[in-house]
């Protein structure tokens, strides 16, 4: 049989009992991946079941007091006086020269955790990856470090160091510098497995050590992408200390959850616009850096 | 003719002055940064004896936390249970706020919406959503439904509508054009664009991020707990406050198996939905 018709012939007729085959083979197909959907839904569904039960949900609750949703978000609008909060700006931002520096304290425990965690990170990044690191044993013990660092939320060393440090915008940094070691750890030390090794091999051949061979071989290659993953890393860490009062831990959010908690409800809004307009800054700002940064990184 | 380095020295001067010589402005900006790292360690307490202090204490709550033991069989159990309910709210919030978002996410995305002025719309309230952290929403539902875990899935389920609905929208505006433009051309309208053209384009790669942030919200349904909306986070901060070490260093490391098994779990069933290909999170 030819595969190919020749033109002048008619198109090829395929005779009943081989379509009949082909028919069957394709419902197959699609009875074979109609079962799998039905499979995934099954599971999911018994997933949302089980869950369900465990976290108490009570959609009669949610929706008898749905209003209250939307009255508690209205109120956040609404002065002492009754008046709307943008109709007084004065009224409304009484705080704002302590809510400022609050959040400039916000901005330090972000900055210099951001510092400090990347500062840690660059280094065992290299100890990390498996192309540059000095021994397996090194790698696998710093991996797993890393690990546990950025598996355990912020909030929870905050709390800790908070027994250890007192109340404070200490225990903060160094659970935002904790956590945000373990996370660039990792992204850095994949930037460093990729990088071409011939630089490195190129230093290590004139018998320089292994600082000397990171430093001159290998880190002008990757200078790019750790700052950016950084800038990244410092605008999810100023959301991160936008939150760190919340258990003592300094910044501007002890003066949000005792608004909140106060019900002092046109501060609450006061402090959360500032932190969004913040946080939408750096987000704008960072971003543009990154782009310029990336950029100039794959046209070298 | 010479070619020592003396010899070169004198004919290009400009390439052998030191690298830092030559980016004055990009020094500045380093030794401003640099400043700025030691007035704050300055000003949040680095430079200070309380910091020594603090270094010993937190050396004997590490060896307070020796061996990790809930106490009694009674408590390891509620233990346990707490942390179903945190892997309970962590994938109840999740997918919540993926149904809620698929809709914004086209709404939100340039070649799916229906208007301009609706998909600013769409971006902004997504933006403020994302921008208000999961512990204040928390903290607003707990006023609606009280406190519990029900109050934790609502505030999982509001912050991530607005990150779904952002990624989604990428994932869409990434979409390839040329299964739209097919459809269009057999005379297929907007629905049928949307279902046939974008849709089993971009829904493996919605399925993984999802399964992405049920082990990312574990991470956060493990603190949500410190507000009172539910799970484990509210017997670590309690054991915390206590100072049983031992029972922290339990629930801590319940956590550590749980977030490890979710993450094996997740990543295998992404790589079964997408192969290998990496998809943009956070």
């Amino acid at each position: 049989m030819t595969l190919v018709q020749p033109l002048s012939s008619p198109p090829l007729k395929l005779d009943t009992p081989r379509l009949a085959v082909l028919h069957e083979a394709y419902r197959d197909a699609v009875r074979a991946k109609r079962w799998r959907s039905v499979l995934i839904a099954v599971c999911v569904a018994v997933g949302i079941a089980v869950s369900a039960v465990s976290a108490e949900v009570d959609l009669g609750k949610l929706f008898t007091n749905i209003d209250k949703f939307s009255s508690y978000i209205g109120r956040l609008f609404v002065l002492e006086s009754g008046q709307m909060v943008w109709t007084d700006p004065v009224e409304w931002y009484w705080g704002l020269q302590r809510w400022l520096s609050l959040l400039g304290e916000t901005l330090l425990i972000a900055y210099v955790g951001t510092a400090l965690g990347a500062a840690a990170g660059i280094v065992l990044a290299f100890l990390a990856a498996s192309n540059v690191s000095p021994h397996p044993v090194v790698r696998a013990v710093t991996r797993r470090y890393l690990e546990f660092c950025r598996t355990f939320p912020q909030l929870v060393f905050a709390l800790i160091f908070v027994i250890a440090f007192g109340l404070g915008p200490l225990p903060g940094v160094l659970a935002i510098a904790i956590h945000t070691m373990g996370a660039l750890g990792k992204l850095f030390f994949e930037v460093v497995e990729n990088i071409d090794m011939k630089p490195v091999e190129g230093v290590a051949a004139t018998g320089a050590s292994w600082p000397a061979v990171v430093r001159i071989g290998a880190f002008p290659q990757v200078l790019p992408n750790f700052v950016s993953y950084t800038l990244l890393r410092f605008e999810i860490n100023v959301r991160e200390a936008s939150v760190m009062g919340f258990v003592g831990a300094g910044g501007i959010g002890q003066d949000l959850i005792e608004a909140i908690r106060k019900f002092y409800y046109a501060d609450v809004s006061a402090i959360l616009v500032l932190i969004i307009v913040t946080v939408a800054l750096i987000d704008f700002g960072t971003e543009r850096i990154r782009h310029r940064l990336i950029d100039a990184g794959t046209s070298a | 003719m010479s070619t020592t380095v003396e010899a070169m020295r004198r004919r290009y001067p400009d390439v052998f002055v030191p690298a830092w010589r030559r980016n004055r402005a990009m020094l500045a900006v380093l030794a401003g940064l640099v400043a700025l790292f030691i007035y704050g360690l300055a000003a949040l307490g680095f430079l200070h004896p309380r910091m020594i202090d603090g270094l010993g204490k937190l050396a004997s709550v590490f060896v307070m936390m020796l061996p990790p033991d809930p106490g009694s069989v009674d408590r390891a159990i509620i233990y346990l249970k707490a942390l179903g309910e945190t892997l309970a709210i962590a994938f109840l919030g999740t997918l919540l706020g993926a149904a809620l978002a698929f809709p914004l996410g086209f709404l939100a995305a340039r070649n799916a919406t229906i208007g301009r002025v609706v998909r600013f719309l769409t971006r902004r309230s997504l933006d403020t959503l994302r921008g208000v952290d999961v512990l204040v929403w928390a903290l607003i539902w707990i006023n609606v439904v009280g406190l519990g875990p029900f109050a934790g899935v609502l505030a999982v389920m509001t912050s991530d509508i607005g990150s779904f609905g952002k990624l989604f929208s990428e994932a869409i505006e990434a979409a390839d054009k040329r299964p739209v433009e097919g459809v269009l051309s057999t005379g297929g309208g907007g629905p049928h664009r949307v279902r046939f053209g974008i849709l089993p384009e971009v829904l493996p790669v919605m399925a993984s991020q999802v399964l992405y942030f049920i082990e990312s919200n574990t991470r956060s349904a493990s603190i949500i707990g410190i507000v009172g909306a539910g799970g484990i986070g509210l017997h670590l901060a309690e054991q915390i406050r206590v100072l049983e070490f031992q029972h922290v260093a339990f629930i801590i490391i319940l956590v550590l198996i749980a977030v490890a098994a979710i993450d094996w779990l997740s990543t295998r069933l992404r790589l079964g939905l997408i192969g290998t290909r990496r998809v943009a999170t956070a």
